[in-house]
């Protein structure tokens, strides 16, 4: 398995936002969390990337434990992508060199070459014309695309979205949503916080309902949606479809 | 203030093309051209009555003698623009250390871990003491007592040890701007740079700073224009600039109009300093909002 949760627990103050939380994600397995706001999705995949410490519990990537608190948490977090829902782009830089700074820090690659790599993901995912602008001069979707490629600019083998087009013009939630698909057809290993119903159903393997802090229900999206066992989970079906 | 006004016009001018001015339009510039003839009737009667009341005054003609003395003002202007470059001097080479120094104190007082503590705790001593200390005293104790100490000739200079002075006391200030800055940039930003592996020196460095200082600069620019006027105080301890040599000149001549003539000078810095910062700071709660 490439990313393994045994009973994360994590609170805020009095306020415990994660629950025994066991959780396995195949290589190549998009795995989608969905919940009310507040049920701690966000919570869980900042503790994946470990910028949430976790109060008990284990997290292995590729079946070595990345939670103990005595790893330096830098260079896991390198091979762990997160992308936000409010893109968290670095305003004062061009969209390429917000691509190219982590690379350029951390892997000791030449600039040409890092160059051609940032660049090559701009083709892929359609925003070549974009490359010198700064991130303002962008619309919401073109900045979480962007946001997308600077996660993938580090090379990580598992990439975590939180809740990447609740800040987006429904217009726009396709293009974003199309990059997903994209990254999901080339093999990439992903967990989604969303509120994108639809898109969960048709293109996740597994979904994941949390209420307060615990997967309450996990199964297959034909099964989630069709058919929930639990009585919370149709509850909130129901008010969001 | 010249280009807000450059603006104004440019959008008056849009404003007035026609066919397309509105009714809207046409009422606002009735407006603003009434508003600025009353005010500039207004400020010419006050000004009338201060040239006619004043001088109505009994000891005025004695004042005017002493303070606002034509001849004397002519007379002494070169010399203490000349002491003025002084004063200028200092502020050029004082104002980058400060900043830099500022700007280490901010960081001292953001470090991290237990083992950086004792540096942390020496940026809040740090700055403690010198915001509660009032420059001049800072100035007379270092630039009296640092070379009292009888140490030989290039280490005694006053504008040595009152450059030093400035800087402790002018860093304190810079440094808690720095760090209203560094504060004020969200944490979404240090989350962003964390969640691709950037160290706290890299996210510091590349993320943080350079959005922090850049949205500090009209504050700090303020404390600039302070320092520009408190180059003054080195008078005391020695430095023969601007203020020492109105001092000298008014012992001289007996008389007080050189402290005005240096009032002038440094007027002449101050208000379009003061002016700009204003502009730089509209124009980022403009962007803000
Ligand atoms: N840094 C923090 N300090 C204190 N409480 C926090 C912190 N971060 C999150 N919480 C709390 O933890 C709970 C779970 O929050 P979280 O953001 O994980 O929920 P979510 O499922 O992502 O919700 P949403 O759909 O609104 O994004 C909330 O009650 C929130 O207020
Ligand atoms: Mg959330």
């Amino acid at each position: 398995m490439k990313l393994q949760l045994h009973g994360i627990e994590k609170s805020f103050g009095a306020l415990k936002v994660c629950r025994d939380i066991s959780l396995g994600v195949n290589k190549g397995e998009m795995v989608c969390l969905i919940g009310a706001s507040g049920s701690g999705k966000s919570t869980l995949l900042r503790c994946i990337n470990l910028l949430e410490p976790i109060d008990d519990g284990k997290i292995l990537l590729d079946g070595v434990e990345i939670s103990d608190p005595d790893l330096d948490p830098q260079p896991i977090r390198q091979r762990i992508g997160l992308v936000f829902q409010s893109y968290n782009l670095f305003p004062h830089m061009t969209v390429l060199d917000n691509v190219m700074l982590a690379p350029r820090l951390i892997h000791k690659t030449s600039q040409a070459e890092l160059r051609d790599q940032a660049e090559a993901l701009f083709v892929r995912f359609g925003l070549t014309d974009r490359i010198g602008h700064f991130p303002d001069q962008l619309s919401g979707g073109q900045q979480q695309r962007v946001a997308i490629i600077r996660a993938l600019a580090m090379k990580p083998e598992i990439m975590l979205f939180d809740e990447v087009t609740s800040a987006l013009d429904p217009e726009l939630v396709g293009e974003v949503l199309d990059v997903v698909r994209q990254l999901k057809s080339e093999g990439m290993t992903m967990v989604l916080a969303t509120h994108e119903m639809g898109f969960a159903r048709e293109a996740a393997d597994k979904v994941c309902f949390l209420e307060k802090g615990m997967i309450l229900e996990e199964g297959p999206p034909e099964k989630i949606f069709a058919a929930p066992r639990e009585a919370r989970t149709q509850e909130f079906l129901r008010r969001v479809l | 203030m010249q280009t807000s006004a450059a603006k104004n016009s440019a959008g008056a001018a849009i404003g007035a093309a026609p066919p397309g001015k509105s009714r809207r339009q046409e009422r606002e510039r009735r407006l603003r051209r009434r508003s600025v003839i009353v005010a500039t009737i207004s400020t010419f009667v006050v000004l009338l009555l201060l040239v006619v009341l004043i001088p109505m005054a009994p000891g005025w003609e004695k004042v005017q003698k002493a303070f606002f003395n034509g001849p004397i003002l002519i007379k002494v202007f070169p010399e203490l623009l000349q002491a003025f470059l002084v004063d200028l001097m200092i502020f050029a080479w004082s104002a980058p250390i400060i900043a830099l120094w500022g700007l280490a104190i901010a960081l001292c007082r953001d470090a991290r871990g237990p083992a950086l503590f004792p540096l942390r705790l020496f940026a809040i001593l740090y700055n403690d003491v010198f915001r509660g200390v009032p420059v001049i005293l800072v100035v007379y104790l270092v630039g009296f007592g640092i070379p009292g100490l009888g140490l030989p000739r290039p280490w005694n200079s006053p504008y040595l040890w009152g450059t030093v002075a400035l800087v402790l006391s002018y860093s304190a200030y810079v440094a808690e701007v720095y760090r209203a800055g560094i504060e004020s940039i969200h944490e979404s930003q240090r989350s962003a740079a964390k969640s691709l592996g950037l160290s706290h020196a890299h996210t510091m460095r590349y993320v943080i700073l350079p959005q922090a200082i850049r949205r500090v600069i009209p504050a700090n620019m303020n404390n600039f224009i302070s320092l520009q006027k408190d180059v003054a105080l080195l008078s005391f301890i020695g430095p023969v600039e601007i203020l020492r040599q109105a001092g000298v000149q008014k012992s001289l001549l007996a008389n007080f109009t050189p402290y005005l003539a240096a009032s002038i000078i440094f007027l002449a810095v101050t208000i379009p300093a003061t002016r700009f910062a204003d502009h730089l700071i509209a124009r980022q709660n403009k962007e803000r909002s």
